[in-house]
Formats: structure tokens, C-alpha cells, sequence
């Protein structure tokens, strides 16, 4: 599996509260649209498209 | 409305066949006398096919219809005569530019690769194409019998032939076909009557196009706006055509009445609010459209042949409607020759399918995609579409992902049973199954093109000595050995680049220009097996 899924978050607690603190007092569709956004940057940090594929399976099941 | 176009009306003549009320078998009708049935007849007269011509009207296509031209269509179009007329009256153009909202998101350039007869895209009104084909019909009389007016009513399949009942202005008559091609369209009357199923998708989304005349000075650019403000949370495209006609394309969501929308007081604020007020235009066509990706599942219904939007429909993000039917035309006729001389068994036409149903699927899938983005299914999609185009605007990653249509571009039969695989290591694109690259040559001291130098029977292009042989045959079957720097020159280096041959190279061609087969040596026995490949001896 090319995907890792061992912690890999530096600092996890600071990480979890930076992305919260992200959409704090953002109407719902923006927030929708900036999550897309970051799906869209990340995805192409990773760039191997198998990777993606298995990302994406795995969010969806 | 304005025309910058006068409608030529053709005249309806009886036959002699319905006249005398004898049966003559033929042994081609071509149902439909638009782009591709022209094309049909014309290509069957360059192999010395008779055919007969049958349409309902008497005159070319009306309104709003095919408009992009792309490389591969002119090519073929330039074997039949016609392709210098129309680059001559189209509009050539490379850049294509996408806006979201105010702002540019991305601007993409074909930047067509130099040493190629025939320029990557042109567009031109449907009906010049037509009259060209037309006229060029006219001067084929000895084998193409274009009748107008005649329409068919039904028909019945035999083992040998197919009987049809024909309508014209005289009564009804009875014909007799070996084979026939049927050109009739996406509402395809000949696919009804041999209930063949015709499935893909539906989109829930309706489109307005206007054909404008104006003397604007926008550039001959392919504009397309994605939510802009003349026309919020919808799509619109903008795009010169000949004779200062230009289209306008306005996406008008599933709700738009199509009566409401396309009346002339409904329709002028529209373009008034996209050009500007001071843009002065006239309306030339005004019409409403929804569209499907779909297509036939086969090709081939026995001794009829289906081609062209009658086979298979594609939304019109990306020109590949018109620029993929011409191309089922090449692929049809030489082995529809074959099989009428008797030089290839008649399941040789299943290969017509094979390769054209995998041309149309993989058209259907760029069409179906390109509508995806440009009309999202729902509103998480319509939010990832706006994700891309906002982020495309400064970041260079996200520009592929704008799809505002995938232009038109062949696809590569890599998988077809024709083709022998290769067994010597080749870089490049010229695998087996794909249409032949173009490149300037010198014909006895003259500039040429090599397609234009090609054989009409099976190609065996020499890279390298020139072997002992001038042909190579297998039954009637010829294969003409032409070898570079013998028949012709390379004249920039560019035939021995794209065909990655600077170390020797011999590529069989069929003789719809695409390749069958290639090694690194001459090997006589090698090529008489992938001639029998490709013509399904084997």
C-alpha cells in the first residue's frame, strides 16, 4: 500500500486545532468550498495517482 | 433574421428506377446526404464503388450545427478533394481562453506542431462544409447518383441485400441495396427500423445558441466563461465562425422554456449583456438545445452500417460529433471494398465496429466528463468545480483540471484485432493502430505532404535500403512498397523523427493511413502475415 497510515502529523493537537480554527465563523458552503479547495492542493502535493485512489476508497468506507 | 448565407435548393429529379418500375440492385445507398453521408459517397467513389445518395430534403444543413474542424477530419477530407476549400473560407485559430467570473482562469494554446499539411482546428459554418461536399459530389456523376427528396419509409434485411420502400414527390417505390450506410443522424430513422438500441446518458441542462453577425473586433479566440456576471451561475462560450458570424453558446439550466427563451426579445438582452451595449449585431440562427452521450450497440446490423451521429451522440463540449463521424468514413469504406471484391470474408466489417465503438466510447467518456464539469450533478460537484476554476486563477496545478471540452483529437485503435504487435522496441506515437503523422516531403524535386503520397491500397514504408520488391501481395490484395529517399525525400528529418525510424524502419499502413504493423528490417514473410491480419484472414 503506497498510502501511509502510520501518524506522520507533526504535532497532531496543534494540526487538529489550526484546521478547526479554519472555518470558524465561515458560512457552511464556504466551508465546503474551502475543504474542497484543500482536498484539491493536497491531492496534488501527493500527486501518484494510485495513492489518491486509495485515499479516496478508504474516506469512503 | 439576417442570412450571410443563401440556401442552395437542389433539384428533385425522378429516377429511372422508379420511372420504369424495374428493381436495379445497388451496391451501396447511403441514407442521408449531410456531412457524413456525403463524405460516405465520396470516399466509396475514390475506391471506385458505385452509390446512391438518398435524403428526404433538397437542400444543405440548416441552422446551428458542427462548427470545429479538427486536423484528422481534413486530412481524410483532403483525399477526397475538398479540404483546401474549406481551410480556405474557415477561420484557423489556436488559443482558447477560460474565465470564471470577471477574471481569466486559464488560457490553453493548440500550439500546432509545425510540418503538418493541415492546420489543428478550423471552424466553418456546417452548411460550406456541405455545399463543398455537394459540388464535389456533382463532379462524380458516373458513381454517385445523389437523389433529393427521396425519403425512406422502411426496409427489410435479407441474407444478400436489403429492400427498401422510398418515398418521393412521384409516389412510393421499391429499391435494392447490397450494403447500405446509414448517415441519418442522431434521430436515425434506419436505426429505428432495425431496433437497434441506442443508450448513454441524458443531460438535465439546456443550452441557447445564437449564430450572430457582427464586425467585432474580438480576437479569433475560443472564449469560455464559467458563472460570469453578463449571466450568473451559468456557462457561455463565445467563438468566430466565417463570413463575421460568430457563436454564442448560453448555458440556460433544465427549467428554461425553450419557446420563452429563444423569442427575440428574450434572446438580444442576453448578447447585449455579453458584448457590451455598443456591440452592434443581428441574430442569424436563434435555437435551444439539451443534448446525450450515447451511442449504438453496434455498428454494424448486417449488411447495414451505421455512422455519424446515427451511431453515436456526443454533447458538443469539445467538436467531436462531425470530427469523429468522418473518421467512422475512413475507417468504413476500404473494408467495405474488401469485402465487396471478395478480398476479405464479410465478418471483416465486424472490425468496423471493434475499432469505431472504441473510438465512439472513448469520445463518449471526454464529452461526458467536459458536460460533468460544465454542468455539475449536484451541488458537492458544482463546489469542487468552483474549487478548481478559483484556484486555477493563481495556481498553475489546477489548470488541467478545468475542462470547458477536450478538443477533438483521433483516437488510436491500440487495441484493435487488426493490428500485429510489435516485436522491435519503437519510441513515439506511430503504434500500431494509430492514424499516420503528417510530414513535408519532396516529391521529384517538389514540396508534398507525405499523406498525400501514401497508397490508396496497403502502404509498406521503407526507412532505410530499398528491398528488392515494388509490391507485396497477398491474393488481390496489394501492399506498394514505397521506400524514403527513393520515391520521395524527408525534407526536414521530420518523417524519420515522427516514425522514430533514424535506425531503419518499415511500417505497413492500411489504406485508411493508419498503421498496421512495423519492425525494424524488411522482412517480406512478416509483412504478407500482418496483411492477413489486417484484413482478417487470420
Amino acid at each position: 500500500m503506497a498510502l501511509n497510515l502510520k501518524r506522520n502529523i507533526d504535532r497532531p493537537d496543534d494540526f487538529y486545532q489550526e484546521l478547526l480554527d479554519m472555518q470558524r465563523g465561515m458560512e457552511e458552503e464556504d466551508v465546503q468550498v474551502m475543504n474542497a479547495k484543500l482536498i484539491l492542493i493536497l491531492s496534488n502535493h501527493i500527486g501518484d495517482h494510485k495513492t489518491l485512489s486509495e485515499a479516496m476508497s478508504l474516506a469512503k468506507n | 433574421m439576417l442570412n450571410t448565407y443563401t440556401w442552395p435548393e437542389y433539384p428533385y429529379v425522378q429516377s429511372d428506377d422508379q420511372k420504369d418500375g424495374t428493381i436495379k440492385r445497388k451496391p451501396v445507398i447511403v441514407i442521408g446526404a449531410g456531412l457524413i453521408g456525403l463524405s460516405a459517397a465520396l470516399d466509396c467513389a475514390r475506391l471506385g464503388i458505385p452509390v446512391v445518395i438518398l435524403d428526404d430534403n433538397n437542400t444543405v444543413s440548416i441552422g446551428s450545427r458542427a462548427v470545429c474542424y479538427a486536423k484528422r477530419p481534413l486530412e481524410i477530407w483532403d483525399r477526397l478533394g475538398i479540404a483546401d476549400k474549406m481551410v480556405e473560407k474557415g477561420i484557423s485559430w489556436n488559443v482558447g481562453k477560460v474565465f470564471f467570473k470577471e477574471d481569466l482562469a486559464y488560457e490553453f494554446d493548440l500550439l500546432p506542431e509545425k510540418g503538418h499539411k493541415m492546420p489543428a482546428m478550423i471552424n466553418l459554418q456546417q452548411y460550406y462544409c456541405e455545399e463543398f461536399l455537394v459540388d464535389e459530389v456533382m463532379k462524380h456523376k458516373d458513381l454517385i447518383d445523389l437523389r433529393w427528396k427521396h425519403k425512406l419509409i422502411s426496409l427489410t434485411q435479407h441474407d444478400d441485400h436489403t429492400s427498401l420502400q422510398v418515398e418521393t414527390p412521384d409516389g412510393v417505390f421499391t429499391m435494392e441495396c447490397d450494403w447500405m450506410i446509414a448517415c441519418d443522424g442522431a434521430n436515425s430513422m434506419v436505426r429505428d427500423m432495425v431496433k437497434a438500441e441506442f443508450t448513454g446518458r441524458f443531460f438535465q441542462d439546456r443550452f441557447l445558441i445564437a449564430d450572430v453577425v457582427m464586425k467585432a473586433d474580438f480576437p479569433t479566440e475560443r472564449w469560455f466563461w464559467f458563472d460570469p456576471t453578463f449571466h450568473k451561475n451559468q456557462s457561455a462560450l463565445l467563438h468566430k465562425q466565417s463570413d463575421d458570424v460568430w457563436r454564442l453558446d448560453f448555458q440556460m439550466g433544465w427549467d428554461a422554456d425553450p419557446k420563452e427563451a429563444t423569442k427575440p426579445e428574450n434572446v438580444i438582452p442576453l448578447i447585449k449583456a455579453m458584448l457590451g451595449n455598443d456591440t452592434e449585431f443581428e441574430l442569424e440562427w436563434v435555437s435551444i438545445y439539451q443534448f446525450a452521450c450515447r451511442r449504438i450497440d453496434n455498428f454494424r446490423y448486417g449488411r447495414i452500417l451505421f455512422a455519424g451521429d446515427a451511431a453515436h451522440q456526443v454533447s458538443p463540449f469539445g467538436a467531436r460529433g462531425a470530427n469523429t463521424g468522418i473518421q467512422d468514413i475512413d475507417n468504413l469504406t476500404w473494408k467495405l471494398k474488401m469485402v465487396m471484391d471478395g478480398d476479405a470474408p464479410i465478418e471483416f466489417m465486424d472490425s468496423y465496429d471493434e475499432e469505431r465503438a472504441f473510438a465512439a466510447d472513448d469520445n463518449l467518456l471526454h464529452s461526458t466528463r467536459s458536460t460533468d464539469f460544465i454542468t455539475p450533478k449536484s451541488k458537492s460537484s458544482r463546489i469542487f468545480r468552483d474549487a478548481v476554476l478559483e484556484l486555477s486563477k493563481k495556481y498553475e496545478f489546477a489548470r488541467p483540471l478545468v475542462n470547458s471540452g477536450r478538443l477533438s483529437m483521433p483516437t488510436p485503435y491500440v487495441n484493435s484485432s487488426l493490428n500485429t504487435a510489435d516485436e522491435d522496441a519503437f519510441e513515439g506515437d506511430m503504434a500500431p493502430g494509430t492514424n499516420c503523422a503528417d510530414a513535408p516531403i519532396i516529391v521529384d524535386g517538389a514540396e508534398g505532404w507525405v499523406l498525400n503520397h501514401l497508397s490508396d491500397d496497403f502502404t509498406v514504408l521503407v526507412f532505410g535500403d530499398a528491398p528488392d520488391m515494388s509490391e507485396i501481395k497477398l491474393g488481390n490484395i496489394r501492399a506498394q512498397v514505397i521506400t524514403v529517399g527513393a520515391q520521395f525525400e524527408d525534407k526536414d528529418g521530420l518523417l524519420t523523427q515522427r516514425y522514430d525510424a533514424a535506425g531503419g524502419a518499415v511500417y505497413l499502413i492500411r489504406p485508411d493511413h493508419h498503421v498496421a504493423a512495423r519492425w525494424r528490417k524488411f522482412d517480406d514473410a512478416k509483412i504478407v502475415a500482418a496483411l492477413a491480419r489486417a484484413t482478417g484472414q487470420n
